[in-house]
């Protein structure tokens, strides 16, 4: 009998309509894999009885003559940023370490509205501050990859939804929430040989996801290929009267509306991102991915993002400006951590509590933050940073008069060892150097797996879309996939 | 415009006193400004707070349209700018009343922006002198929670229920120059809150409060600087607060010191303001738009519907009293002081008119002065109000009208009054009842005037030798004989005949 | 240098984080750096443009005014690290 961990989110779900197996046995199958990959660490709870609840209702549905649900018999994992009623939600943080929220986010309710089960919190960079899964207060996931160079260095599974790409590529959950705010999603995808997309700024609500800069946050979906990942998102996506930044449209229907063909497409090369000292794998990697694009009937044409070079520093900005008052909230007072010194006074617990509770990530993003926008800084940083990013938004919108869809690398490079970019907070940032212009714009944006470098590493392309053209970035990444081939996986290790 | 004489005496000479209001006003509403937790007062600690409000990580704020309306309509009351483009804001500080660690508001771009509220120096004294007051803006935000000290040796308890509970920020340019002045422009600000319905103006629930910005200067000299007394809540303690703030503030600059700009509080029992141990950081809020908001933008439907709901005003209603209905100066002044007194008014006068059959202009100055000085007295003795007190419009028109048509003299209308507001009955069953029927039986009065003049011979020889003036005094009599039932009219007519 | 130990202690207080020395001698740099490398917007000419305030096209949707939440004290304060009497506590705050 085949490994249910092996299948995807389509395989399981028709597998389970048409009888094949029963969502119990997919459940448990997972369960299982999850209990015995503690060395990757990708997973802060697992809630088994979640998911068996979930393939149990599955069950009945189906031994009832019901129409299953559109994720009925598929567990997955969730992010620690998401809050789940009753289980630990703590962003991968000592601040909020045991908080079990009273309430259920938007996008995971969605997803267990439709039949989806939960095996576990997925561990992450602290609130989502990072990219390597470093910044963890419960110890850094380890990406199942290894290079093939016999050595057992430990990689990074890319961040801040590191968890998420570990696990998936581990096998562990055919799929898995992400949150991306400057690539959190599309990079640890591309670190493990994954596919993910964060979809249009406003798509999927962002109630009861815990904040780091709410500007740019936003959930997506990770899974092994493009078809699971359109499945995920029509699940996740839709209008939420309680996010005022939520976007009243209806949800396409991405999985039926799937066409691999470029035909008619003009897909735009960004000369701004051939950037110094890029890799020249990852070079290559591009290159192949204009010619599986014009393969698929795309024209392609270099277009410029004259503003590209800004786009990570007037992120470094808006994104900690952001974090440090969203992170205000966190005092000591109503939840999560109190550190209360002997005979100190409210405003001393804040700081002894705030000292205690939040990593060195965490710290250095609030003071960049606070510093941006106190007084007689926050014209020259902030605004100024806020109209940089509408000059960012105007090289998309000038763009799109020339083509429909971008094609660029997803990362820099591939997966580094764990501990090589630690000491160097700038190195680390230069990560989202891809990934951070389309989230200023608010783009939809997806990575798939390119291929592999010649350390046996997954690389990405990403694909960047016009606002609300999730489909076409699908699309495109399909054709990419159906081209690439990519079927390496993790020798298991752990 | 009158400017202002008041002076404070120093020992260099007189000084000015200059003064602006900050006054944050709860908007009336059901639910909270981001939130649809429950805005009412007294409730039990921490149970009218929502998820939002606690600051739950993950929890979005998602304005109340009848906020953001009723403080439009406030603007249009005083016929300020409504800015169709306006944005929220975030107040960054750490307050244990403070959720968030931030407090929603508007800086840059506020809801509302220049208005004008003329003022009555005294306004009951329609001789007084007016003058307009300049408003700087209006914005909308978020109240905080509150904290109680008194509970706990050491603790301090923090209790929710206010937080996100919508108030508009009303400020106003430093255009007072008396503590009179001040107290007329809150007065008057409360008047038209409760006009527009924007604010119940509860003052002593907290509902308004006012923070009073005060300075001195040689007269038509350089703005001194200013302190910022917080949160006074009555009308009588903003005076007090200046009084006293202008008086210290010309002590230490008499006495060489410098006036330092800082936070103070207010002390109703002393009467005095006193330094606030400054809250850290006060001058470093870190504004920045908040990013979990759009901006907010109305379109002309929002202000039309705005517009066309607000009511009469009371500055055009006074007039109006004044010129169509013929009310004195003073009597318009007073109904047009509260918007529940002008609607009581204005209710009794329609069902007045109606079942006398005159037009209102005809009644109206009748049953204005009864409202004034019988209803307001009566209530006053019971001490209740004019809302919900045991005396309705209809009741008080059916009053007048029995004194209209002779049924009942004055002096029985005021017993019957104070029957209705004892038992909330009406008073036509009171008159029926008590058998308080003013009688104009001839013979019945004839009969007591021959034992009033009877039992008086000396004065009517004097009446009759020329002392007319003891006229009244026979009438005065004889009503007490009738028990004050007698219609005086044929008092007077039957009195005259018999003294001939 | 001009992110100095003095500013990071300004900072810091302001973020309410407190920090050890050796923290504050590492900051320093660290973000004098960063800031150093953020600076680089200052070459853009943004004379001419307005700052960003929707990411997508969007309208701010305003809700009615219905009372949708309450009464959930127990909710609200179940993860409370000290909740007394319905109310949350906190060391005494002297105003
Ligand atoms: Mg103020
Ligand atoms: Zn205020």
């Amino acid at each position: 009998m085949t490994d249910l961990t092996d299948l995807g989110v389509r395989a399981l779900r028709d597998g389970v309509r048409a009888g094949e197996f029963s969502a119990r046995e997919v459940a448990d199958a997972h369960i299982v894999k999850v209990a015995a990959a503690k060395p990757l660490n990708a997973f802060l709870v697992e809630t088994p009885d979640h998911a068996i609840a979930a393939a149990k209702a599955a069950d009945d549905a189906r031994a009832a003559g019901e129409t299953l649900k559109p994720l009925a018999g598929v567990p997955i994992g969730m992010k620690d940023l998401f809050c789940t009623k009753g289980v630990q939600s703590a962003a991968a943080s000592h601040i909020l370490e045991g908080f079990k929220p009273p309430y259920e986010s938007t996008v995971s309710q969605k997803l267990w509205d439709a039949g989806a089960g939960m095996l576990g919190k997925l561990n992450m960079d602290q609130f989502a501050m990072g990219s390597s899964n470093e910044t963890s207060a419960f110890g850094n996931v380890i990406s199942p990859w290894r290079r093939n160079d016999g050595g057992n260095a430990a990689l990074a599974p890319g961040g801040s939804s590191g968890g998420s790409s570990s696990a998936i590529a581990a096998r562990l959950c055919p799929a898995a929430t992400g949150t991306d705010t400057g690539g959190s999603i599309r990079q640890p995808a591309a670190f493990t040989g994954i596919a993910g997309i964060k979809p249009t700024y406003g798509r999927c609500s962002r109630w009861g996801i815990i904040a780091f800069a709410s500007s740019l946050d936003q959930a997506g979906p990770m899974a092994r290929d493009v078809t699971d990942c359109a499945i995920m998102l029509e699940a996740m996506a839709g209008f939420d009267p309680r996010d005022a930044t939520s976007l009243d449209a209806p949800v396409p229907q991405w999985e039926a509306g799937l066409n691999p063909s470029l035909a008619g497409k003009t897909i735009g090369i960004p000369k701004e991102y051939r950037v110094d000292g890029m890799p020249a794998e990852i070079e290559a990697l591009w290159q192949q991915g204009i010619d599986w694009a014009k393969d698929a009937g795309a024209e392609i044409v270099e277009v410029s993002l004259p503003h590209t070079k800004y786009a990570l520093p007037a992120y470094y900005i808006i994104a900690p400006a952001e974090a440090s008052s969203n992170l205000a909230r966190y005092d000591g007072v109503r939840y999560g951590l109190r550190d209360l010194p002997d005979g100190a006074g409210l405003q001393d617990m804040y700081a002894a509590t705030r000292a205690d509770g939040f990593g060195d990530e965490v710290k250095r993003r609030i003071m960049i933050g606070t510093y941006v926008l106190s007084a007689g800084f926050y014209d020259a940083y902030f605004t100024q940073a806020s109209k940089v990013r509408t000059l960012i938004a105007q090289d998309f919108d000038n763009a799109w008069e020339q083509c429909d869809l971008l094609l660029t690398p997803t990362a820099p490079s591939a997966a580094f060892g764990l501990g090589e970019k630690s000491d160097d907070p700038l190195a680390m940032y230069l990560n989202d150097v891809f990934t951070v212009p389309s989230s200023l714009a608010g783009l939809p944006a997806m990575s798939v797996p390119g291929g592999l470098d010649k350390q046996g590493l997954p690389l990405g392309l990403q694909i960047i879309g016009k606002a609300m053209d999730e489909q076409g970035v699908l699309n495109a990444g399909l054709a990419i996939e159906q081209r690439a081939g990519f079927a390496a996986r993790p020798e298991a290790w752990w | 415009m009158t400017e202002s004489t008041y002076r404070i005496q120093g020992a260099t000479g007189e000084w000015e006193v200059v003064i602006g209001l900050e006054v944050h006003a709860q908007v009336s509403s059901k639910a909270k400004l981001f939130s649809g937790a429950p805005t009412a007062f007294g409730a039990e600690p921490n149970t009218q707070v929502s998820l939002v409000d606690a600051a739950m990580p993950g929890m979005l704020p998602v304005p109340n349209r009848e906020c953001i309306r009723q403080a439009v309509r406030t603007g249009m009351a005083i016929n300020a700018a409504i800015n169709k483009w306006s944005r929220f804001d975030r107040k960054n500080y750490f307050y244990a009343d403070l959720p968030q660690g931030y407090q929603i508001s508007q800086l840059y771009h506020p809801l509302v922006g220049e208005g004008v509220i003329t003022v009555q120096l005294d306004e009951k004294d329609p001789a007084s002198p007016i003058k307009e007051i300049g408003v700087e803006r209006i914005h909308v935000e978020q109240d905080a929670g509150k904290l109680m000290h008194d509970q706990h040796p050491t603790r301090s308890y923090v209790d929710l229920n206010r937080t996100g509970v919508a108030l508009m920020e009303i400020v106003s340019k430093p255009d007072m120059r008396s503590p009179q002045e001040a107290g007329a422009y809150l007065s008057k600000l409360r008047t038209l809150l409760r006009y527009v319905g924007s604010c119940d103006g509860n003052m002593d629930q907290g509902s308004m409060r006012a923070d009073v910005n005060v300075s001195v200067r040689k007269p038509g000299g350089e703005l001194g600087t200013r302190t910022e007394t917080k949160n006074v809540n009555s009308v009588r303690f903003v005076m007090q607060a200046i009084e006293h703030e202008a008086q210290r503030q010309v002590d230490v600059l008499e006495a060489g010191g410098r006036i330092v700009q800082e936070t103070r509080l207010f002390d109703p029992d002393k009467g005095e303001t006193r330094s606030m141990r400054s809250k850290e950081d006060a001058h470093d809020y870190r504004y920045f738009p908040d990013p979990d908001l759009l901006p907010l933008e109305l379109d002309d439907a929002f202000l039309d519907e705005c517009r066309q709901s607000l009511p009469e005003l009371p500055d055009a209603k006074r007039l109006r009293y004044e010129e169509e209905l013929g009310l004195p100066a003073y009597n318009a002044a007073v109904l047009t002081a509260d918007a529940d007194t002008a609607r009581w008014f204005e209710a009794l006068l329609a069902e007045t008119a109606r079942i006398q059959k005159k037009g209102e202009a005809e009644v109206a100055k009748a049953a204005s002065n009864w409202l004034i000085s019988d209803l307001f007295g009566g209530l006053n003795k019971v001490g209740m109000g004019l809302e919900g007190g045991p005396v309705s419009p209809e009741h008080g028109a059916e009053l007048l009208a029995l004194i209209g048509d002779g049924t009942i003299s004055n002096t029985i209308a005021k017993q019957v009054l104070e029957i209705m507001l004892e038992t909330g009955g009406a008073p036509g069953a009171i008159v029926e009842e008590k058998g308080l029927k003013q009688t104009s039986d001839t013979g019945a009065i004839e009969a007591e005037i021959a034992r009033v003049l009877d039992a008086n011979a000396d004065k009517v020889a004097d009446y009759r030798g020329g002392k007319e003036k003891l006229f009244g005094f026979f009438v005065g009599q004889t009503m007490k004989a009738m028990q004050g039932k007698a219609n005086p009219q044929v008092v007077n007519e039957l009195l005259k005949k018999a003294l001939g | 240098m001009s992110v100095d130990k003095a500013t990071v202690e300004r900072i810091a207080n302001l973020a309410r984080i407190a920090l050890s020395d050796e923290e504050i001698e590492r900051l320093a740099p660290e973000l004098d750096n960063i800031l150093g490398w953020v600076e680089q917007l200052g070459e853009v000419d943004t004379s001419n443009v307005e700052p960003m305030t929707a990411v997508i096209p969007n309208k701010l949707r305003l809700r009615d005014d219905i009372v949708t939440e309450g009464n959930q004290r127990d909710a609200v304060l179940a993860n409370a690290p000290q909740a007394e009497h319905g109310f949350f506590a906190v060391p005494k705050v002297i105003e």
